[in-house]
This record gives C-alpha cells, sequence and structure tokens, in this order.
C-alpha cells in the first residue's frame, strides 16, 4: 500500500528501573481508521500511548508521523502533531469549570474570551450529541460528564489523531454506544482514532485493525474483519487459555457472614451501595463480578470496617462460640477484638495493603505489631513470617530487608497474600488479586485462595476476568451500579449470563440462587 | 536539542555509601563557596578563615563548652520535631511551643520565688514547661485530626502568638525601666540547672544525650513509633490495619511539645536564667532543617547540628576577628544548607543521556 | 474624626510593606509553591535597595541627587535582590526538587542574615554613631506625595497622600487579580499550582511557569521590603527593624483566601490591626496591652484558617498541590 500512515512506531523501548514497560513495539495507524490496542492488564498499553503524547520519553526507538520523524518530549509537541490522548484518569483541574479546563493550555486563540470559548464548546457538543454544561465546574460532574469534557477537549484542538485509553471501562452501554458513534462519524471524518481496550466484544465492533501487545512485547496486528474474538485471544494470551482451576464441592458450608441491606453514599452523596443483601458461607469461594466501580470496592471496604454505612447490617456468624456478631459500622480494630478473623487483601496494594517504604519484616508487621504488653515492637516472629512467605510462596527479592516498593508486582502481592493468610481468617476477602501479574504468580494465588477454602474459610473475591470468575468461584454475586443484580451457581452459569446481569442498569435487586 | 532527561530512583536506590559521598561533598563545595565568600569580604587567605573557624569552634575550653551547648539545645528542638515530620505532619511550631515552655519556667521562677528547694523546683519547672509546650502542640493537632486544618500555616500563626504573649509577659514584669527580665533568682540560684564539676553545661548535654538515645529507641523499636512510620507513609494503610490516625497525630504531637517545652526549659533554666522574645533564637526553625537534613534519623541528627553549629561559631569567630558583621554566620549558614538540599537531588533521581544524541 | 482619618492613613502605610509582600506570596502559592522565605526575601529586597541608595548617595553627594535616580537605582537593585533570592528558591524546589519548606526556611535564615549582614557593613562604612543607615534624601524623593492632596482635606488625606510605592502596591494587587482571573496566562498559573500533571499534559510548562511566578512574586515581596525602608522608615536601616512582618505577609494569604485584590483590604485591617493599641485606650490599660494587641492580626487569622478548612468550599482552598514537587515521570 502507498499510503502514508499517519503515525508510525518502530522499535519502541521504554524502562521503568529494572520493569521493561515496553521492547521493540512497532504500530502502524492510517488515516480514517479505528485502530485498537488490545491486551490484558499490564501489558504496556497505557505506556505506549503515553510516549505518543508526550507524558513519557521513550529509552530507544523512532515515532513517525505522516512519514516524517519526529520527537516528541512534551504533551505540547503532541499538541503540535494533532495528537489528543484521553487518559483513563481524567486529567481536569476540580476547581475549573468544564470551559476553562477545554481552553487550558491554549495559545493561539486570539483573545481569552471565555464567552466565546463557551459557544464553540456547545457547538461541538450539539453536532455530536454531547450534553454538557459548559460553566460546570468538574467536581460538580459525573464520572461520564468528566468523560466528555475530556473528548471535547480533544476536539476543540483539532486533534486528527485520537487515542482513548479504556474509555468504556466507566460508561454505561448506552453512553458506549453514543461515544461509538462518535468515533465512527469522526472516522468518516479522516481521523485516525488509536482506542485502548481489553473488551473483546468492543474490538470486534468498532475497530478496522487491531494490534496486540503481550508483556510490553508487540505481537502483531490483524484486521478486524479476518479475526475471531478466540483468535485474538489467543495473540493476547499467548496460548488458548485453558483454565485448570481444581475446583472442590464445599464441604459443610454454614452461614458464615450474612449482609443485609447495605446502604452507602459517597462523599458526593451518590449511592454507591443499594440495598445489598448476600451471604457468604464457610468452605466456599464467593465471587463478586461487576464493570470497575459497580460499589465493589466500598462493598469489601465496609465490611472490613473502613467504610461507614448509611444503613444495613453485617452478621458474623463466630464458628468458635457460635455468637453472632454485627461488623457494621465496627473499626478494624473494634472488629478484632471481637475475635472475628478477617483478612483483606486491597485492590490498591502499595497504597493500602502494604507500606512500600519499609522492609518485608516491618510490612509482617502491620496485622501484628500489637501484640505482646509492652510498648516495644517485637521483631523476631514478624522476620520469620517473612522468611517463611519468602520462601514458600517463592518471593524474588534480595532479602527480606529490602524495602516491598523495589519487588515487582507479582512479589509484592505474594507478600500480601501470604501475610494475611498467615493471619489464619475465617474470613478472607481479596480485590483483584491476580491484577498485573503473571499467569504463574496468578495460578498461585488462585491455589492459596482454594486452600483456605478447603480449609473452611470464607473466601471473597472480586475479579474481573469472567473467565476466572466462573471457573474458581463457587457462587457470583453480580453488582451493578452498587445493587445485586444476580447472585449465580457458577458452575452452571455461563459467560454470557454474568456478562448480562453486570450491565442490567434496572430491575430488582432481590435476584434469587439459583 | 534536550541533552538529557531526568528519572527517579525508585527500584535502583544509590548505595548509601555513594549517597553519603555525595553529602560529604556538596558539603565540602558548599564549604568552599562559604570560603569564596569569606576571602572576597575580608581579603584573607582560605586556611587562615578555616582555621579561624575551628579556633572559633574548639580554640578554648568556653567555646568548646559553647559549641556543645548550642548543640545539644538545637538537637533538643530537632528531637522534638523528629516524630511530627516522621508522620509528615509539618509542625513548623516548635519556636512557639519551646519559647511557651521556657516562659512557664521563667514564671515558675519568678513566682514560686525562692520558697521550694531547687531540685522540688525544677521538677515543677520541667513539669510546667513540658505541659506548655504540649498545650501549644497539641491545638494544632486538634485542628488538623477534626477538620484537617492546614498544619503549616497554624503552627506558623502559633509561633507569633507565643511570641506576643512572652512580649507581654515581660512587659508587666519588666525589670524596672529596662524593658526585659534581668535574670531571675540571681543569688539564690533557684530553678538554675546545677553545674556538675564547674561545668554549667555538661547536665544540659547529658540531659540531651539521653534524650536522642530514647528518642532514636522509641522511633525504631517501639509500637507507637511504628504507628508513626506507617501513618506517615501512608494514611489509607493505616486505616486500612485499624490504627487510629487522630489519635496518633494528637499524641504525637504531644510528644512533640513536651520536648519542645523541655527545650524551653533548658535554655531557661540551663542557660539564659530568663525569658526574653529570642530565647529560642530561631532554633525551631534551624531544627526543621536539622531533622530533615537527617532523614529523621535521631544519631544521625547529632551530626547535622553540630554541622550548623559548628559553621555558626565559626563564622562567627570569623567575622568577629575580621570585623565583619553577627549575621554572617547567618549567611554561611543559609549556603551550606542550600548545598545539603541541593545533594539530595543526585542521591534521589538520576541524568539519562538521551539515546537520540548526535543523529 | 481627626484621629480616625490619621488612624486609616497610618493603618494604610503600615499595610503596604504586607500587602507587597502577600500580593507576592500569593501568586507564588498559586504556582504550588509554599514559599516560606518570604521574609527572606523581603529583608533582602530592603537590603538591596539600601545598598543602591547608599552607593548613589555616596558618589554624588545628597545634594545632587537627581530625583528620578534615586528612586529608579534603589527600585532596579532591590527588584535584582529579591529576583536572586527567588532563583535560588526556584533551582532548589523546581529544577532539584528539594522540599519547599526547607528550603523556604533556609532562604528566610540566609536572607535575613544577608540583610542584616550587609546593614551592619553599611552601617561600619558610613562611621555612623547610631547603629542605622540614614538615607534621608533618598527617602524624600520616595516620599513625594501628589501636590494637591493637602488642598483637598479629608478626602485628599485619606486617598491621595501616599508615596506613590502605595498605589503601585495597590494595582500591582489589583492587576494580579485581574490575571489571575481573567486571563489565559492566568488559568495557566492557576492550573499549574492546582494539578501540575493536568497543566503537562495540557501543554503548559510547567516549571517555566514556576521559575517564572516565583521569581516575579518574589519581586513584588521585596518591593515591600524596599517601601519600608525608603518610606515606612524615612530612609533609616537598623538591623532588625523589619522584624517579623514578612510572616504576617504570608498570615494575610491565608486571610485574603488566596485572592490578591483581597490582600488589599487584608492588608489594611492587618495594618490597623498591628497599630491599634496606640488608639484604643481603655481604663486600667497599660502599655503592656500593646503586646496582646499586636497577637490579634495572627489571631485573626488563625480564625479565618480555622472556618475556611471547617466550610470545605472548594473555592476557598489552598491551591491543591501547594508545596508538592512535580516530576513528570513520577509514577
Amino acid at each position: 500500500m502507498a499510503e502514508v500512515p499517519a503515525i508510525e512506531l518502530k522499535n519502541i523501548t521504554k524502562t521503568f528501573g529494572p520493569i521493561v514497560a515496553n521492547k521493540d513495539v512497532c504500530l502502524v495507524a492510517n488515516r480514517g481508521e479505528v485502530l485498537s490496542i488490545l491486551g490484558e492488564n499490564g501489558s504496556g498499553k497505557t505506556t505506549l500511548m503515553n510516549m505518543i503524547s508526550g507524558i513519557y520519553y521513550p529509552d530507544h526507538g523512532q515515532i513517525f508521523i505522516d512519514g516524517k520523524e519526529v520527537e516528541i518530549k512534551s504533551p505540547k509537541d503532541a499538541f503540535n502533531y494533532k495528537i489528543g490522548m484521553i487518559h483513563q484518569h481524567f486529567k481536569l483541574v476540580d476547581v475549573f469549570t468544564a470551559t476553562e479546563n477545554i481552553v487550558l493550555g491554549l495559545k493561539d486563540e486570539g483573545r481569552y474570551n471565555l464567552k466565546k470559548s463557551a459557544a464553540k464548546i456547545k457547538a461541538i457538543a450539539d453536532l455530536y450529541g454531547f450534553v454538557l454544561d459548559p460553566n460546570k465546574k468538574i467536581y460538580d460532574m459525573s464520572v461520564s460528564e468528566k468523560q466528555t469534557v475530556e473528548i471535547i477537549k480533544v476536539l476543540y484542538r483539532g486533534a486528527d489523531i485520537l487515542i482513548l485509553d479504556e474509555p468504556t471501562a466507566v460508561l454505561t452501554p448506552q453512553e458506549t454506544r453514543r461515544l461509538f458513534s462518535v468515533l465512527t462519524r469522526m472516522k468518516a471524518d479522516g481521523k485516525t482514532i488509536i482506542i485502548i481496550t481489553h473488551k473483546l466484544n468492543e474490538v470486534m465492533e468498532i475497530s478496522d485493525r487491531v494490534s496486540v501487545l503481550r508483556k510490553g512485547e508487540y505481537i502483531g496486528t490483524v484486521l478486524t474483519k479476518e479475526t475471531s474474538e478466540s483468535a485474538l485471544t489467543e495473540m493476547m494470551v499467548g496460548k488458548k487459555v485453558e483454565l485448570n482451576i481444581d475446583r472442590s464441592e464445599p464441604q459443610n458450608p454454614e452461614d458464615r457472614l450474612i449482609v443485609a441491606g447495605l446502604n452507602c453514599e459517597n462523599r458526593e452523596g451518590v449511592k454507591v451501595l443499594d440495598n445489598v443483601s448476600f451471604t457468604a458461607k464457610s468452605g466456599e469461594i464467593l465471587g463478586v463480578a461487576g464493570i470497575a466501580g459497580s460499589g465493589q470496592r466500598e462493598l469489601l471496604e465496609a465490611i472490613a470496617g473502613l467504610q461507614r454505612l448509611e444503613s444495613g447490617s453485617i452478621i458474623y456468624n463466630n464458628p468458635k462460640t457460635k455468637e453472632q456478631e454485627n461488623l457494621r459500622n465496627k473499626t478494624p480494630i473494634q472488629i478484632r477484638e471481637l475475635g472475628v478473623r478477617l483478612s483483606f487483601v486491597p485492590e490498591d496494594r502499595l497504597g493500602m495493603g502494604l507500606v512500600g517504604n519499609m522492609d518485608l519484616t516491618d510490612n509482617m508487621m502491620l496485622r501484628s505489631y500489637k501484640k505482646g504488653h509492652t510498648a516495644f515492637l517485637e521483631r523476631s516472629k514478624p522476620k520469620e513470617l517473612a522468611e517463611q512467605i519468602v520462601e514458600e510462596l517463592e518471593v524474588a527479592t534480595p532479602s527480606i530487608s529490602t524495602p516491598v516498593r523495589r519487588l515487582s508486582g507479582g512479589n509484592v502481592q505474594k507478600v500480601l497474600v501470604g501475610r494475611e493468610i498467615a493471619a489464619a481468617p475465617t474470613v478472607f476477602m481479596a480485590a483483584y488479586p491476580v491484577r498485573g501479574l503473571d499467569i504463574n504468580s496468578s495460578y498461585l494465588i488462585y491455589n492459596l485462595l482454594n486452600q483456605q477454602k478447603e480449609k473452611g474459610v470464607s473466601v471473597i473475591f472480586v475479579g474481573e476476568d469472567l473467565d476466572v470468575l466462573i471457573a474458581l468461584c463457587d457462587r457470583i454475586v453480580v453488582l451493578s451500579s452498587g445493587k445485586v443484580t444476580g447472585i449465580v451457581d457458577a458452575r452452571k452459569t455461563t459467560k454470557e449470563e454474568v456478562g448480562l446481569l453486570m450491565t442490567k442498569t434496572f430491575g430488582d435487586a432481590e435476584g434469587g440462587e439459583k | 536539542m534536550l541533552g538529557f532527561h531526568v528519572v527517579k530512583r525508585s527500584k535502583d536506590a544509590t548505595p548509601w555509601w555513594i549517597a553519603w559521598l555525595i553529602r560529604i561533598g556538596a558539603i565540602l563545595l558548599g564549604a568552599l563557596v562559604c570560603a569564596l565568600v569569606t576571602v572576597v569580604l575580608t581579603g584573607k587567605d582560605p586556611i587562615y578563615v578555616f582555621t579561624t573557624m575551628v579556633n572559633g569552634a574548639f580554640g578554648t575550653e568556653r567555646k568548646l563548652w559553647s559549641l556543645l551547648q548550642g548543640i545539644a539545645m538545637l538537637l533538643c528542638v530537632s528531637l522534638a520535631v523528629t516524630p511530627a515530620f516522621k508522620m509528615k505532619f509539618w509542625n513548623i511550631g516548635a519556636e512557639g511551643q519551646a519559647l511557651m515552655g521556657g516562659l512557664a519556667a521563667a514564671a515558675c521562677m519568678m513566682f514560686i520565688g525562692e520558697s521550694l528547694p531547687n531540685w522540688l523546683m525544677l521538677l515543677v519547672m520541667v513539669v510546667t514547661s513540658m505541659l506548655a509546650g504540649a498545650i501549644w502542640a497539641v491545638i494544632p493537632a486538634l485542628f488538623k485530626a477534626r477538620w484537617n486544618t492546614n498544619e503549616t500555616l497554624f503552627t506558623l500563626m502559633m509561633n507569633y502568638i507565643a511570641i506576643q504573649i512572652v512580649s507581654y509577659f515581660i512587659c508587666v514584669y519588666a525589670t524596672g525601666g529596662s524593658g526585659k527580665i534581668d535574670v531571675i533568682n540571681a543569688s539564690s540560684h533557684i530553678g538554675w540547672m546545677p553545674s556538675i564539676g564547674g561545668k554549667a553545661y555538661l547536665l544540659n548535654v547529658i540531659i540531651v544525650l539521653a534524650l536522642t538515645v530514647f528518642m532514636y529507641v522509641y522511633l525504631k523499636y517501639s509500637k507507637h513509633g511504628y504507628e508513626i512510620a506507617v501513618v506517615g507513609e501512608s494514611e489509607n494503610t493505616a486505616k486500612y490495619i485499624g490504627i487510629d490516625v487522630r489519635k496518633v497525630i494528637i499524641r504525637t504531637m504531644i510528644i512533640s511539645g513536651l520536648l519542645c517545652g523541655l527545650a524551653g526549659f533548658l535554655l531557661v533554666s540551663g542557660a539564659d536564667h530568663t525569658i526574653s522574645r529570642d530565647t529560642i533564637a530561631g532554633r525551631g526553625f534551624t531544627a526543621i532543617m536539622v531533622s530533615w537534613l537527617a532523614k529523621f534519623n535521631p544519631i544521625v541528627m547529632i551530626l547535622t547540628s553540630f554541622l550548623l553549629v559548628f559553621f555558626e561559631k565559626g563564622s562567627g569567630q570569623v567575622s568577629q576577628i575580621c570585623g565583619l558583621n553577627a549575621s554572617f554566620s547567618d549567611v554561611i549558614t543559609g549556603i551550606i544548607i542550600f548545598f545539603i538540599i541541593g545533594s539530595e537531588f543526585f542521591i534521589n533521581f538520576k541524568i539519562m543521556k538521551n539515546e537520540k544524541e548526535g543523529k | 474624626m481627626n484621629m480616625l482619618i490619621q488612624f486609616i492613613q497610618r493603618a494604610v502605610i503600615q499595610g503596604t510593606p504586607l500587602l507587597f509582600g502577600s500580593t507576592g506570596e500569593i501568586l507564588t502559592e498559586k504556582s504550588g509553591h509554599l514559599n516560606l522565605g518570604i521574609p527572606g526575601i523581603m529583608y533582602a529586597g530592603a537590603i538591596s535597595g539600601v545598598i543602591g541608595a547608599f552607593f548613589y548617595e555616596d558618589k554624588v553627594g545628597a545634594a545632587n541627587i537627581n530625583p528620578l535616580l534615586a528612586i529608579l537605582i534603589p527600585l532596579a537593585t532591590s527588584m535584582l535582590g529579591s529576583l536572586l533570592m527567588g532563583l535560588i528558591y526556584c533551582f532548589l524546589t523546581v529544577t532539584l526538587r528539594a522540599n519547599q519548606n526547607v528550603t523556604g526556611l533556609a532562604l528566610t535564615t540566609f536572607g535575613v542574615g544577608l540583610g542584616n549582614f550587609f546593614g551592619g557593613s553599611l552601617i561600619k562604612i558610613s562611621g555612623s554613631d547610631m547603629p542605622a543607615i540614614t538615607l534621608s534624601t533618598t527617602s524624600k524623593c520616595f516620599k513625594t506625595t501628589l501636590p494637591f492632596a493637602e488642598s483637598l482635606g479629608a478626602f485628599g488625606k485619606l486617598f491621595f497622600s501616599y508615596s506613590f510605592l502605595v498605589y503601585v502596591a495597590i494595582i500591582i494587587a489589583i492587576v494580579s487579580s485581574v490575571i489571575l482571573n481573567r486571563t489565559r496566562i492566568g488559568l495557566h498559573l492557576r492550573a499549574v499550582g492546582e494539578n501540575p500533571a493536568t497543566a503537562d499534559a495540557a501543554g503548559i510548562n510547567v516549571n517555566r511557569y514556576k521559575y517564572f511566578t516565583t521569581c516575579i512574586g518574589s519581586m513584588i515581596a521585596g518591593l515591600g521590603g524596599l517601601y519600608y525602608v525608603m518610606d515606612y522608615a524615612s530612609g533609616i536601616w537598623s538591623n532588625g527593624g523589619f522584624g517579623d512582618r514578612g510572616w504576617l505577609a504570608v498570615a494575610i494569604v491565608i486571610f485574603a483566601i488566596w485572592r490578591p485584590n483581597m490582600a488589599v483590604p487584608a492588608s489594611i485591617l492587618f495594618g490597623g490591626l498591628f497599630i491599634v493599641y496606640n488608639y484604643v485606650s481603655l481604663p486600667g490599660m497599660g502599655i503592656e496591652a500593646q503586646e496582646l494587641f499586636k497577637m490579634l492580626p495572627y489571631l485573626v487569622t488563625l480564625v479565618v484558617l480555622i472556618i475556611t478548612s471547617m466550610r470545605e468550599k472548594r473555592e476557598s482552598q489552598p491551591p491543591q498541590s501547594l508545596g508538592l514537587s512535580y516530576f513528570r515521570e513520577e509514577r
């Protein structure tokens, strides 16, 4: 083909310390097409795009725009080449209005006139069917309104190359459809659209070609119409994944945690948990499925005593004393003092579960430092525990006195899970415990969860990969916008059924068990 | 065009010995610049300047003791602010907290008078001083814990309120029309720290040394110290494991204030035997630098406070002999600190040459 | 009535150094820099101006002074001095990413030391008996007021009786407000202080904005020092005379909730609070009560700080990234 590509990357490499985020990545995107960048979490998609938009600077490699080699050292350079990126985490100034955010950084627009800019924004919004008040402050906006601001910001600048980083992760199905229709219109307009995603159905729906990354390496590019979801999956994960997770039958399941009618509002007064009820049993793995931000985090934090609830109850059946305790609005310390052995592997490992600047031993102490009656710390047992975890879970670390921030993601997670298991829990909660982990580490985590289940622990597992949820769990609670839309038997359900429940926007929250 | 870019060292930390080499290099470089400035100003040769500085710090026994006392007092305030900083609570109100402590000590000496035996008097003074410091420190902590009020600005304002209270006190109880308070209990020495073996400052030094060891142990080996470290590193983690962050903030600031109050007591009872607006002499601010430069390690703080006091005393001697103004030492101290602050960059970041250079 | 007018006049004169300082610090803080070096910078600005004036007076002799040069030279040297201070701060915090609090405090030590050192040295050179430098001729040039002020009675006294730097201070504050709220540069600057990552992504050169604003803020603050010596103190520099006014300027930033136009009334109010003890006499109140009155500005600031933190109104909070270094490749 004689056509000069709009943008071409050759042998781009980027490292962060010892971590190789991108290795020799090559990429081509043409005018008037939608290119999907497909890859699992942690495959280096976002890092790659950040280098095109000037946030990061590549260690090696070349970038060509319209056939000419360019150097993109700053976001400003990227603008000059008419590249616009819509980040997953919005880059907006909270105390500014939509208009102020949109014109931010523009210099060659003539006199500074917010009214004129607002009118132009309104015109763009009307053209594509967005609903936006240009004078609304960002801190008053919903997530999808913020995304609208981000997209209009790029359009306002007349970008020719648009990069969207997982744009649908935060959208409702209707909003997604509207977004896709806008993208189609822009494509017809001759723009280049690069969309980062790991949702296969969206790839098939919107894109013309798909480029696949795996662990920072470029795997290949295919035409969407000549490929299939399973072929793409194979490219994405390397080999066809047969999830061989051993699943045993639950032994003597008893009700361990009875959650009833939880209601929770976030700081903005939006309901994030809406009358959530379910029961977690001993000796089983209860999955929690839902699109990102459906209330999973708040649910686990409420049980762990980190989230205030408006109403509802969390009844814990103590297997030893046979007593019942209500954990609602208790602090983690109070929960522990009640004799409830609750372990929690949070989503934010280094920001919540561990302290990055502390070494392994001191991180082990997070759970146990209060033990003993003296005012002083007892470091010998935590040290033994650290050594034990390093050995049993094969944590790759120079020593146990290395700050955990220097370990790789998988090893960080092993340390965290190892510590939480060592507390001999009766309820074990894990939020996205395999995110960013390689296959081997992921399986190690699955096995650990299964071991806990076989010990009679009630395991609650929040996951994003439906295949894993269905293969690992016994039952799955599905959340959608803070509501329970269904509780299904993982052995009998299908991906389609769970997927449907995840996107169900109304309907009753009862969703009886099958 | 842009030949270099900067990369943060997150996974590959600079080895400790290189880090220390960089720091020592920075101090030497700073000293060189100071020497240059001094040579330009005085016309003396640099060797002479340096020997004068060393003489100024160690020259006579009196100077040596004055150096030790200076280090001890600065170190004491530095130890006081350290737990708060480790918690990432920017307490820049040590000046006021120590001043309130000093005021309490002076007030005890003046009002209880000479009716108590000295040991009991000292005890009363220690307790009231430490309480005064703690009260001054806990007020901003309460507001921080309850409404997240900016502690840097709050503690800053508290300093000047304290200074005005002391001014008021001095106005009311000034000796004669002098506008200041003379040495209190000059004849009876009640409320004065006793001198050991004729060394007036020895007890001060011993107390501060003990305090250094205490603070080192407290931060590194106690449960409180561990909680402080966790809260400082990540409030989310602290909440996750059930640490009551508000309680830790308040408790730590009380400890910080207690020690500031003690520093005020030591200055009044162990050195000045009176109170003035300048009793603390800016140590509350200098202490922040001492603590920060030592990376909040109490043992290293002995070194950093030595460094600052040495340059202060040494350049004081230079200015005296060469007929320069006494504030010369502040200028020198400023330059040295700039160099140490700047050197941290070369420890925490590395500069990489862009690959594309030369193409 | 006369006393009230006199009080307001004095309050304005007291408030002007504070207004320069707080306007400079507000601009600086809007770029995300909590510059605790402001007191040092104001000292440096004052002494630099004094040095310029001293050598000019010394060279041509007090009799042959050209009034324009007598103003321009100290103005230039003062701004140069505070610019250098601002550059030190920026180099350490922006280029070398040092801690802002520590750098600022070191700068204050340095600046106050610098002021007193050169002040002391000049006193020695001038061979004066008093521990002060007197630059009364230069001061007279600075104190030139509008000729028709006297003829306008109370109105003239209230509004036109001040030297030109007072009006400069007010104009700078108002212009700063307009720039911050009604221009593109202001928008970009506020974005840098609120959320530098966003500003960076929008193609704004964060470091350049931080450098420029902090240096300009320093120069404005330095003028406060100059005003203090040349007008308020009638050209007399004495070591330590400037006192803690620098910290009061920092307090006004909070009181004015980071708005330069609000700093104008705030500074006059603080200036008034600073001298109110001269005008209030309650039965049984002695000279010592002065010291308690001097506490008022700080107390009032604390109250404002507490109230704004309780109300949680987004617009009256400090810039969100105040005090934090920005580094693009952070992850």
